[in-house]
């Protein structure tokens, strides 16, 4: 970017440049201003001041606080309940993204597969993502519910006895997940479905006529590598919306029975707004932060490597 | 889609994966069907464990009625285009300046500016959640539109976006309307606004998704009896608040506040998947 800069000042004779350059300079931190402290105040120093507050006592309403140093993340390691809801989040995480990514994928080749439907099944599968969550985890409530729900309804004439799926603390992260999943695999397919179209033809083809017949050897030799970039872009993606899961925990279960479905956001959410900690929560915050910014570096280095490689 | 025509399968031959998807998509609509179908059932018919969609006798007038008179939902929906559309306001009034400035503008600073914006792009919107309702809290302004809008209103990715997207612009359309006397200021509002339409709408439409189905920070900043409350707080008070068992108002509420969007979405299919994609990117 630099070297784009110099040379545009070269090109110019040396005092206009300088006129013509603090002027725009001032054009330019006058239109970057109101952004700039939007920015300030409402991301730069409230995160800057949930990391500092992590370090503290603080609570809403008490008078003073203390520096208590680590003590909040040693207590967070001690702490059942954060334990179950660091595990209950990864098991969010663990299941949804592989089913949401390769169902995402298996539906967009099926709808790739042929030119009739596709405008309706893309917007049936899209659908969830613009949908209300709150309402529709109301209908998967009624969905799943243990005696009335048409889930349990289907197994009963099949000769099967269903789960509480969200009462009973063995079934409710399961439960979620398959919420989870319905959620986010419409969005993963429009992903897959933008990067096949993005695969040329010809090396189909090409392919063909170096004997590549099946299906498979064809999804093989050619969509899956040429497909890498978008993969890993979906994988991060789906891992870091999976890891803020908050809207049908909130709805459904409010983190129970008996917390088997805390997750990292709900427990920070309790934590600082029921119960005032907020010292604690910020330290949930944090660890939160930190998770968040390790995919998306990982996804960039390995979105990188593969770019260049490609 | 043309050169594939060759590939075209026949109808019969077509038929296993148009069967295979169709049986998916009915899967996946399950939840809107028996929403809907809950929501027209009397109480004693969504009790009995029957697996019938259509109601034998229709309720709509009681469950939606019931909707209608024990809670604002005008209030609540009237208020989500609010907080959308005043954040969305703030958004682009904040970014596309922004943006303009760091994609055509030379300036010392430009540089650490972007690192900023990258460094922004990193923080999901739940982490300064704390300071920001302690913030509110000082200063009186939680419960109100201003508590709902204000922490969104600067969007780095819309920054992000807009910079990327005025990039591509030619500099010599800028350098005419300087020509021509124009400022900064009315060049960024006539020449590159009109110019950014499909950025635009197709942020708008990612700002507007996020913020009408937001529960958490609606959740943070406005409490008490809902007067302020979101569509997504609206249900939640309905649901722990009035609705008890009662399943076909509950059903009936949940419909209603699912519908503006969906609706919109069924409208302008095309521009919606475009909009989410290009910008929900983000994650």
């Amino acid at each position: 970017m630099s070297d784009l800069a110099l040379s545009h000042a070269a090109a110019l004779p040396a005092p206009a440049a300088d006129r013509a350059g603090t002027g725009e300079a001032l054009a330019a931190w006058l239109l970057s201003l109101p952004a700039i402290i939007a920015f300030v105040v409402m991301l730069l120093l409230p995160t800057a001041a949930v990391v500092a507050i992590a370090f503290t006592d603080y609570e809403l309403g008490a008078r003073s606080l203390r520096f208590v140093g680590l003590a909040n993340f040693a207590e967070l390691l001690e702490d059942r309940g954060f334990v179950t809801s660091f595990r209950n989040t990864a098991f969010f995480v663990a299941v949804t993204t592989p089913v949401s990514l390769f169902g995402g994928l298996g539906l967009a080749m099926l709808i790739e597969g042929g030119t009739r439907g596709r405008a309706v099944f893309r917007a049936v599968f899209f659908l969830p993502v613009v949908s209300l969550m709150v309402a529709m985890a109301t209908a998967f409530q009624y969905m799943f519910h243990p005696t009335i729900g048409p889930v349990n309804a289907v197994l009963r004439t099949l000769g099967l006895v269903g789960p509480n799926w969200l009462g009973s603390s063995d079934s409710v992260m399961w439960t979620l997940a398959i919420i989870g999943i319905w959620e986010q695999i419409g969005f993963n397919m429009v992903l897959f479905l933008a990067g096949l179209t993005a695969i040329p033809r010809d090396l189909y083809a090409a392919a063909e006529i170096d004997g590549v017949r099946s299906a498979w050897s064809r999804f093989v030799t050619v969509t899956w590598p040429l497909l890498g970039p978008t993969t890993l872009f979906v994988l991060t993606i789906t891992m870091i919306r999976s890891l803020r899961v908050f809207e049908i925990v909130a709805t459904l279960t409010q983190g129970g029975p008996n917390k088997a479905s805390e997750v990292l956001l709900y427990t920070m959410y309790s934590e600082a707004f029921t119960f005032f900690r907020m010292g604690y929560s910020a330290a949930i915050t944090v660890v939160f932060l930190i998770a968040v910014v390790v995919l998306m570096l990982l996804q960039t280095r390995l979105l990188d490597r593969r770019v260049h490689y490609g | 889609m043309k050169p594939r025509t060759v590939h075209d399968k026949s109808l019969i031959a077509d038929l296993p994966r148009l069967a295979l998807l169709s049986l998916l998509g009915i899967l996946f609509l399950m939840p809107y069907l028996w929403m809907i179908s809950v929501s027209l059932k009397p109480m004693d018919e969504v009790w009995r464990a029957s697996m019938s969609l259509i109601p034998e006798n229709f309720a709509i007038a009681k469950n939606y009625g019931r909707v209608f008179r024990e809670v604002p939902i005008g209030r609540y929906l009237l208020n989500g285009v609010i907080v959308c559309f005043g954040i969305l306001a703030f958004q682009l009034a904040f970014a596309i300046p922004a943006g303009y400035a760091l994609a055509k503008l030379r300036f010392r600073g430009r540089d650490t500016l972007f690192v900023f914006v990258m460094l922004g792009l990193l923080i999901p919107a739940h982490v300064p959640a704390i300071p920001l309702y302690i913030g509110l809290a000082q200063t009186g302004l939680l419960n109100s539109y201003a508590a709902l809008i204000a922490p969104s209103t600067i969007s780095v990715f819309a920054i992000f976006m807009f910079r990327q997207f005025f990039r591509a612009m030619p500099d010599e359309l800028i350098q005419a309307a300087r020509m021509d006397g124009l400022g900064e200021w009315s060049i960024v509002w006539r020449i590159v606004l009109p110019n950014a339409w499909p950025a635009a709408t197709a942020f708008a439409i990612f700002s507007v998704v996020a913020h009408w189905n937001d529960l958490f920070w609606p959740l943070i900043a406005v409490s008490g009896k809902g007067e302020l409350a979101t569509p997504a707080l609206g249900v939640i008070y309905f649901r722990t608040e009035e609705a008890g068992d009662d399943f076909g108002a509950l059903m009936a509420a949940a419909t209603l506040t699912t519908i503006p969007l969906v609706a919109a979405f069924l409208f302008a299919q095309r521009r919606f998947v475009e909009g989410i994609t290009m910008t929900g990117l983000k994650g």
